[in-house]
């Protein structure tokens, strides 16, 4: 089908998505829905509707639609009530414009009587009387949308005098709004054959200059047959952003000079260019799109109308590469996922079925089943390949914070980043923007020394910043490290004992210690700066990379610097689980989250009162939760010896002891949201699916950990007290 | 390289349109479906210029012109609104909200091309 | 969809009702929010959820919430046997699983043949009771399901 012919189809498809939309719209007002989004939506439809028609010269439709969307808008701007009446008639009219729509598509006849009818009324429905068909008149002129050879018109006026000078004085606001003088200049000069007189008279000191502000001026002559309005329309988009004057070449003549000094070697109009060009790429971050407004491309200066010219200012118009990619609705990237899910869970279901059935592991049916599992896993990973994205257009976004928070700081930065290419789901990486930014201002703030301390310890003044991004067995792993001072450590242990966060006389390794700043309440800035005080620490860090499935770790090095990695899954739409028992529920703890499984022996396991209990893990003691009576699947605790413990690190790198019934195994678990058909429940992260086609819950260890040690009780109890 | 093009349009007949119109002139275009995800769009792609509609849902092309001239990355990329009226009410408003220029709708390839040549280099 | 559906049928006066049982009582709902009807199969449960909350299961993909309607309407909680089914149900965005004994019939009723409830002090009558029929000297309450889930409003604030 030729182009055309496929957009018209796809209008035809929108128009009736939009009947729908007017109509249940409509139909939802005279229900007494009074949303102004709802009346807004109503005009988009048909405003839409008209929008395509114009540009198929469907007149009959462009008519009708009109009269309809000038009474839209009356209601949209609230000078016509949406009376029961009203809106009767609107629905009518909507009746109308489908006829038009099935009319213009088929070619079949619409009742011309009725639709004059119907326009009547909806003009009659505008207060201001029934001006929308003379309206309708000045919009006729629709040219017909065609493809043929690009050719720019040139317009071919009478022969006037000889040349027009047009004197030419930007103001601010025309830099403001993106418009560039040297594209004006540009435009001028297929007018005809141009001089171009720089006036630069304006320009203050290099110190004094404001890089937004507009100095210069221009004059220049057109000489060759292009006519007032021709010129004129070249300064159609910054008209009310310049002083413009137009005024035949004769007569100027008859004026003598013109009063501007002119600046007539265009070798140091390029040099006044190119300066200001520098001094803007020093006061503001350097843009491909910033072409400095003084400098008039030599090829633009006195250089012949040149109609054939490419659009392409950057090179010869060529023709796309052939479909390399493709466009497709992120709705139907995820029905594609979800179907694939519940292919992996099928899957599963029939192993688990065969396996039961007692065929042997050579069987045919086994072997082929083994294939199978194979072959979905491959599907699987595809296409969840599909939403992956590369990591890029979230580092793109670091540059510009690092300049930032280098002025603010008064240090010298450098930004390297390596693995821009990595891909990541979509999801992860719209979530990884904040977190991110949150790290580099750290590293700035906190981790570099300022220069003179650098220089001090013989490093270079100017700080390095690396931000990294690789694949490793499954995972992405982001890098952020610095090359400063490394952690304080003698600090950070003081002021976590100060704030109470950890024991006086407590031995910490480094690690541990290092880990400190991960926990809430901590705050290493006893000066609350701007940059990294803004009441968000690390914890916070760490809780948005822990709810995207994902580990933080720091390493650092004293006087060498120090380095986040944070590790984190490729998708969020399935998890690496650990399989586990807790009184005859068979529930899912993320394997990222845990750090070992041990068996607890009696001697290990002590009472604290209560149902508090610990247990002992080479010389330290952690707290024993006990997950079934945690979710409330038993009212006593489990006899620890009969049951395994999971070892995990939770927020603040605390550690606990998780302990369930038995483990099962490791699988790939399909992650199901909870929320669609009911609603979050407090220590249940999602759900999943098993072999055996029963929902597994998949914990929230985070929570769990929490609610037990009565931390957070606040979260804790508002939760609770939601489900009652 | 040829230059990009972003065009944002909440409706699929104007957008294809806008994609033939600009392919056929040599530029790569890419598409946004109203002033949010042109935000998005326009973070990821980096285009030369901005072609958008104004009556779109969740953000207008208002917003989401003075969206783009809030972030001194993008100040200088030219924005060109597509207007259905030749409305001289909403073409200054799209100006104050900092647009380069306009293309009145429905637009003709050869004026839509020339609009974007006359605001890009 | 499902509104329009109902105005439509509401304009003609006609009403489909799908009527069911629990214990001695029997209730109908419209049927236009029943999306399907299936055998009972043992949930997962919900960590603190309320009783009536029977927990989760597996429908074709999606994890679907039990509600045990007898429990929820105030009766006995129902022993639940394979003979028990599961009206799957649309509520709002939601979809939901109401256990019931056993579904008896579906009602073609004109809107007339529906009675106000009568002011009783009941606070679950006034939750879920949207009207009373008299067919063949049976009484059958029609139910309404908006508020079947249970009410979280406490944590929006």
């Amino acid at each position: 089908m030729d182009p055309l012919a496929a957009i018209r189809e796809t209008f035809f498809q929108e128009c009736e998505e939009q009947l729908a939309e007017l109509e249940n719209g409509l139909l939802a007002m005279e229900a007494g829905d009074t949303d102004p989004e709802t009346i807004n939506a109503v005009f988009r439809a048909v405003h839409s509707i008209k929008g395509g028609a114009g540009a198929f010269s469907l007149e009959a439709l462009v008519r009708f639609a009109h009269v309809f969307e000038t009474a839209l808008d009356e209601m949209r701007s609230g000078r016509l009530a949406p009376t029961n009446e009203v809106l009767k008639t609107l629905l009518r009219a909507a009746d109308v414009l489908a006829d038009h729509v099935r009319a213009a598509h088929d070619g079949s006849a619409v009742d011309e009587a009725h639709t004059a009818e119907l326009a009547e009324e909806l003009k009659a429905l505008d207060p201001n009387g029934a001006t929308a068909g003379e309206e309708s008149e000045g919009e006729e002129d629709w040219g017909d949308f065609e493809f043929k050879p690009m050719s720019v018109d040139v317009p071919a006026a009478p022969a006037g005098p000889s040349g027009w000078r047009v004197s030419f004085k930007p103001r601010a606001d025309l830099y403001a709004k993106a418009n560039e003088a040297a594209l004006l200049l540009r435009e001028l000069g297929r007018l005809g054959q141009t001089t171009v007189e720089l006036d630069a008279s304006g320009l203050p000191a290099l110190t004094e200059l404001d890089p937004e502000a507009a100095y210069l001026a221009w004059t220049v002559t057109v000489t060759g047959d292009a006519d007032e309005t021709s010129i004129r329309e070249v300064f159609e988009f910054v008209d009310g952003d310049c002083e413009l004057e137009v005024s035949p070449l004769a007569a100027v003549a008859a004026e003598g000079e013109a009063s501007a000094t002119p600046v007539e070697d265009p070798g140091e109009t390029l040099d006044i260019g190119a300066l200001l060009a520098r001094v803007q790429a020093v006061a503001e971050p350097p843009s491909p799109q910033q072409v400095p407004p003084a400098a008039p491309a030599p090829a633009a200066v006195a250089t012949p109308a040149d109609p054939s010219s490419p659009p392409d200012g950057q090179g010869q118009p060529r023709k796309p590469e052939a479909g390399a990619t493709i466009r497709v609705d992120l709705e139907r990237v995820d029905r594609l996922i979800d179907l694939v899910g519940e292919l992996v869970i099928n899957q599963a279901m029939l192993s688990q079925r065969v396996m039961e059935a007692g065929f042997a592991r050579a069987s045919g049916v086994a072997m082929g089943l083994d294939e199978l599992e194979q072959l979905t896993r491959e599907i699987q990973d595809s296409v969840m390949a599909i939403r992956a994205q590369p990591v890029k257009s979230v580092f793109q976004r670091m540059p510009r914070l690092v300049r930032e928070v280098a002025a603010m700081t008064g240090k010298p930065v450098r930004l390297v980043t390596e693995g821009e290419g990595t891909e990541v789901d979509k999801t992860v990486i719209e979530r990884l923007a904040d977190p991110l930014t949150h790290m580099i201002r750290n590293a700035i703030d906190h981790g570099l020394e300022s220069p003179e301390k650098r220089a001090a310890a013989g490093k270079p003044a100017e700080g390095v910043v690396r931000l990294t991004a690789a694949h490793r067995s499954g995972r992405i792993v982001i890098e952020v490290a610095d090359d400063g001072g490394g952690i304080n450590r003698e600090r950070v242990k003081s002021i976590a004992i100060e704030k109470g966060l950890v024991a006086p006389d407590a031995a910490l390794s480094d690690e541990e210690i290092d880990n400190l700043i991960f926990m809430p309440g901590f705050s290493t800035a006893s000066e609350v700066s701007d940059i990294s005080g803004r009441g968000v620490g690390m914890d916070v860090v760490r809780r948005s990379i822990q709810a995207l499935g994902g580990r933080i770790t720091i390493s650092s090095r004293p006087g060498k610097g120090s380095t986040f990695t944070m590790s984190l899954p490729l998708t969020l739409a399935v998890l690496d689980g650990m399989v586990v028992s807790v009184q005859g529920q068979t529930l899912v703890a993320p394997i990222t989250a845990i750090v070992e499984t041990l068996l607890p022996k009696a001697g290990d396991v002590h009472s604290l009162g209560g149902s508090a209990r610990v247990i002992a893990i080479r010389d330290t003691y952690v707290p024993l939760i006990d997950v079934g009576m945690a979710l409330g699947y038993r009212a006593g605790p489990l006899d620890a010896t009969q049951g395994v413990a999971l070892l995990i690190e939770g927020e603040g790198g605390a550690r606990a002891a998780l302990l369930v019934d038995a483990i099962q195994g490791q699988r790939q678990v399909v992650i199901k949201s909870l929320e669609a058909n009911y609603r979050q429940v407090p220590g249940v992260a999602a759900a999943t699916i098993l072999g055996d086609g029963r929902v597994a819950l998949i914990l929230d260890i985070d929570t769990i950990v929490a609610v037990s040690r009565g931390a957070d009780s606040l979260r804790a109890e508002k939760r609770l007290a939601a489900t009652g | 390289m040829s230059m990009t093009v972003l065009t944002v349009d909440d409706s699929r007949t104007m957008r294809e349109m806008l994609r033939l119109a600009l392919t056929e002139a040599g530029y790569r275009v890419v598409q946004a479906e109203d002033g949010l995800h042109g935000l998005e769009v326009l973070a990821a792609e980096a285009p030369t210029v901005i072609v958008t509609d104004i009556n779109m849902p969740r953000m207008d092309g208002f917003g989401f012109i003075e969206e783009v001239r809030s972030d001194p990355q993008y100040r200088g990329v030219p924005i060109l609104v597509l207007t259905t009226e030749s409305d001289a009410e909403k073409k200054n408003r799209a100006r104050m909200a900092g647009a380069t220029g306009w293309i009145v709708k429905p637009f003709n390839p050869v004026k839509l091309v020339d609009a974007i040549r006359r605001v890009a280099a | 969809m499902t509104q329009t559906n109902a105005n439509l049928n509401a304009a003609g006066g006609l009403r489909e009702l799908i009527s069911f049982r629990i214990g001695a009582q029997e209730f109908c709902v419209d049927i236009m929010a029943v999306r399907e009807i299936r055998g009972w199969t043992a949930a997962t449960a919900l960590p603190q959820s309320p009783p009536f909350v029977r927990g989760v299961i597996n429908l074709r993909g999606a994890v679907l919430p039990i509600v045990d309607l007898a429990a929820r309407l105030g009766f006995e909680s129902s022993e639940t046997s394979d003979r028990h089914v599961i009206i799957v149900a649309q509520i709002g965005e939601q979809v939901v699983g109401l256990l019931v004994d056993a579904v008896s019939d579906i009602l073609t009723v004109t809107d007339d043949v529906i009675q106000p409830t009568p002011d009783v002090a009941s606070d679950t009558a006034k939750l879920f009771v949207r009207g009373l029929l008299a067919i063949d000297g049976r009484m059958i309450s029609l139910i309404g399901l908006e508020r079947v889930l249970p009410d979280f409003e406490l944590e929006a604030a």
